[in-house]
């Protein structure tokens, strides 16, 4: 249509024409292409967020639309013992994800420092990853239960059956158990990440370190730490947002017995079993909350510490070289 | 010279040290990775006189006794879960790579207002955590008579995509604009200039998220348990689940249905390890 009208009347129209036509035809585009993700992106994640904060000032069930309650949710999510613990259980797997993030640095760098067989090694260890988090509850369940995996492994290093704890059911340890599987599912995938981000260094920059007689500790912390920060800090975020969602493995293991429930088999309780709507929104507008400030926090304090140490260093760098330039000046002026 | 050098260097204790840790190291850490998977290998394998007899670590008599399998296949109707998976992977990676792919056209190659805001929007999208929205998108899906159904499932599943976004998003950052401009100058239309030269230039991209997709589809739950109750729609990842009712402790079995369930990922997985890999890396860098 726009082409009709474009060659019809006379050039100074037409160039007119054209210019609106390539406007209606951008625009006409822009319309078709953006609609379906943005539709999708309201109707299933702004739309329901929006009902989300609303539902958490009320008491309501699935059907039932119940009435305002004020505050009352959200006092709830802070007094009552099993939301409360089950946040507990989230510091578990915080320092799980610290764990993790140090043992995948760890590994990535040795791998960097050339590694005979590295594919294999990196395949092993990225693997858990992609099975799924059921596929991956039965395993461990399998894994810790009375007897089977990880008795026998200790019994043949001569630890007698009796004095092993229930790893599930006790509750000193059955966290940290818990965390371990989701340490084992997560460090491969962060390896490989930090592997990618530490290939792209130059390799001539350890070839001179090298030389200078630098050791694979200093070549670690001088050259390889700062050149990946940026892909560190996002990890330590993706990774702490993560720990407090995690779900499925203690879903399947231990569906939140012995005081493993975390923040979302918890929540899943509440919302399903007992049709708490509104309490079950409340904490997650609570742990929306938790994880953007975790975000804001850990962006800004890694920012300050990385920054601040290279600065404060590249300052005293540049003021000892000043000084020994004067210094030399001064020597050769004396001499 | 730095061959020279390295061989030097190679007889220096503490680089044979360093050698002999690093190894260490990395095959103790694949060990850790692999023995509970082994471990569920042998198991299922096992008949189960031996699996009563035997302690876990031993290997079964023979890895050709396949009856588990075939119990666990059959009694978690696995062949349903194995077909309504397929359906819901092959709508889900079309759709949600083309809508990604012509968000990421316009967001990279049109300057409007509102660009940046949109941009944001997917960001904060992604910081909000997706089982706590399910809440009220169960509600969402009830109006809209969605439950029940492949295709709500599949809708919902196109809805929550951003690492596609952001990997298309990467991807166009490095397609010339020239190409765009001479189709443009030549006369093509801006639908031309994507589906004709763009969208075919994308492949790797595509590869790489239909990958991440692939693999986050397959291995969903939560949302399936959801909005799939129906025994008949059941997805493999549900299947595998009720493994935790009847069968309690008889592990011989449920290490066989998860190791059906891991199978395809496995070989996946070997075919497109490198592509895999650079899709990690692109689906984490999205800033």
């Amino acid at each position: 249509m726009s082409q009709a009208k474009a060659s019809a009347p006379a050039p100074r129209k037409s160039l007119r024409a054209w210019i609106l036509a390539d406007n209606v035809q951008r625009k006409l585009v822009m319309i078709t292409f953006m609609a379906a993700p943005l539709l999708l992106l309201f109707l299933f994640t702004y739309f329901p967020f929006a009902k989300m904060v609303q539902f958490s000032f009320y008491k309501r069930t699935y059907l039932d639309p119940g009435y305002y309650v004020g505050w009352e949710n959200y006092i709830d999510v802070f007094s009552r013992k099993e939301i409360f613990g089950s946040l507990w259980v989230s510091v578990y797997y915080m320092g799980g994800s610290i764990v993790q993030l140090s043992l995948s640095l760890f590994f990535a760098s040795l791998m960097v420092f050339k590694v005979k067989g590295e594919g294999i090694y990196k395949a092993c260890m990225f693997f858990p990853y992609l099975i799924s988090g059921i596929a991956i509850g039965f395993i461990f369940k399998f894994f810790y239960a009375r007897g089977y995996v990880l008795d026998t492994i200790l019994h043949m290093f001569g630890i007698p059956m009796e004095d092993m704890p229930f790893w599930l059911r006790d509750m000193k340890i059955n966290n940290i158990c818990l965390v371990a599987t989701s340490v084992w599912r997560y460090t491969g995938q962060q390896m490989v990440l930090f592997l990618g981000a530490m290939m792209s260094i130059n390799s001539d920059l350890y070839e001179a370190a090298d030389l200078d007689g630098a050791n694979k500790w200093q070549q670690f912390r001088y050259i390889i730490i700062p050149s990946i920060k940026t892909i560190i800090t996002l990890n330590l975020i993706l990774s702490f947002s993560g720990s407090l969602s995690a779900f499925e493995p203690p879903y399947v293991i231990t569906n939140g017995m012995f005081g493993t429930g975390t923040y979302f088999v918890t929540m899943n309780r509440i919302a399903y079993e007992d049709q708490k709507v509104g309490l079950a929104c409340a904490m997650a507008v609570v742990l929306l909350i938790i994880i953007i400030i975790c975000t804001v926090v850990e962006k800004v304090l890694m920012a300050w510490l990385f920054r601040d140490k290279y600065e404060v260093a590249a300052k005293k760098a540049d003021k000892a070289a000043k000084k020994a330039k004067a210094a030399a000046a001064k020597g050769g002026a004396k001499a | 010279m730095s061959e020279l050098r390295a061989k030097l260097d190679a007889k220096k204790p503490s680089t044979i040290f360093f050698n002999f840790f690093k190894y260490f190291a990395v095959i103790f850490a694949s060990l850790v990775c692999l023995v509970p998977i082994v471990v569920c290998v042998f198991t299922a394998f096992k008949t189960v006189d031996e699996y009563n007899a035997t302690n876990v670590l031993t290997m079964p008599q023979s890895f050709l006794y396949l009856e588990n399998f075939k119990v666990a296949f059959t009694r978690a109707n696995m062949l349903r879960g194995f077909c309504n998976t397929g359906i819901v992977l092959v709508f889900v990676l079309a759709l949600s790579i083309m809508i990604s792919a012509m968000l990421a056209y316009i967001l990279n190659r049109f300057k409007f207002f509102g660009n940046g805001i949109i941009r944001n929007l997917f960001t904060f999208a992604s910081l909000l955590p997706g089982i706590a929205m399910q809440v009220t998108v169960y509600q969402i899906m009830y109006t809209l008579g969605l439950i029940n159904h492949l295709y709500g499932y599949i809708i919902v599943l196109c809805g929550t995509d951003v690492i596609s976004i952001y990997i298309f998003l990467q991807f166009f950052e490095n397609l010339s604009r020239s190409l765009d401009e001479a189709a443009i100058l030549d006369g093509c239309t801006y639908f031309g200039v994507f589906f004709k030269i763009l969208f075919p230039l994308l492949k790797p991209a595509i590869v790489t998220s239909m990958l991440l997709k692939g693999v986050s589809v397959y291995n969903e739950y939560y949302m399936s348990n959801l909005y799939l109750q129906l025994p008949e729609l059941k997805t493999i990842s549900t299947s595998l689940y009720t493994f935790t009712g009847p069968y309690g402790s008889q592990y011989n079995y449920i290490c066989a249905g998860v190791l059906i369930t891991i199978l395809p990922i496995l070989i996946l997985f070997l075919f497109f390890q490198k592509q895999v890999y650079s899709g990690m890396a692109a689906g984490a860098v999205k800033d």
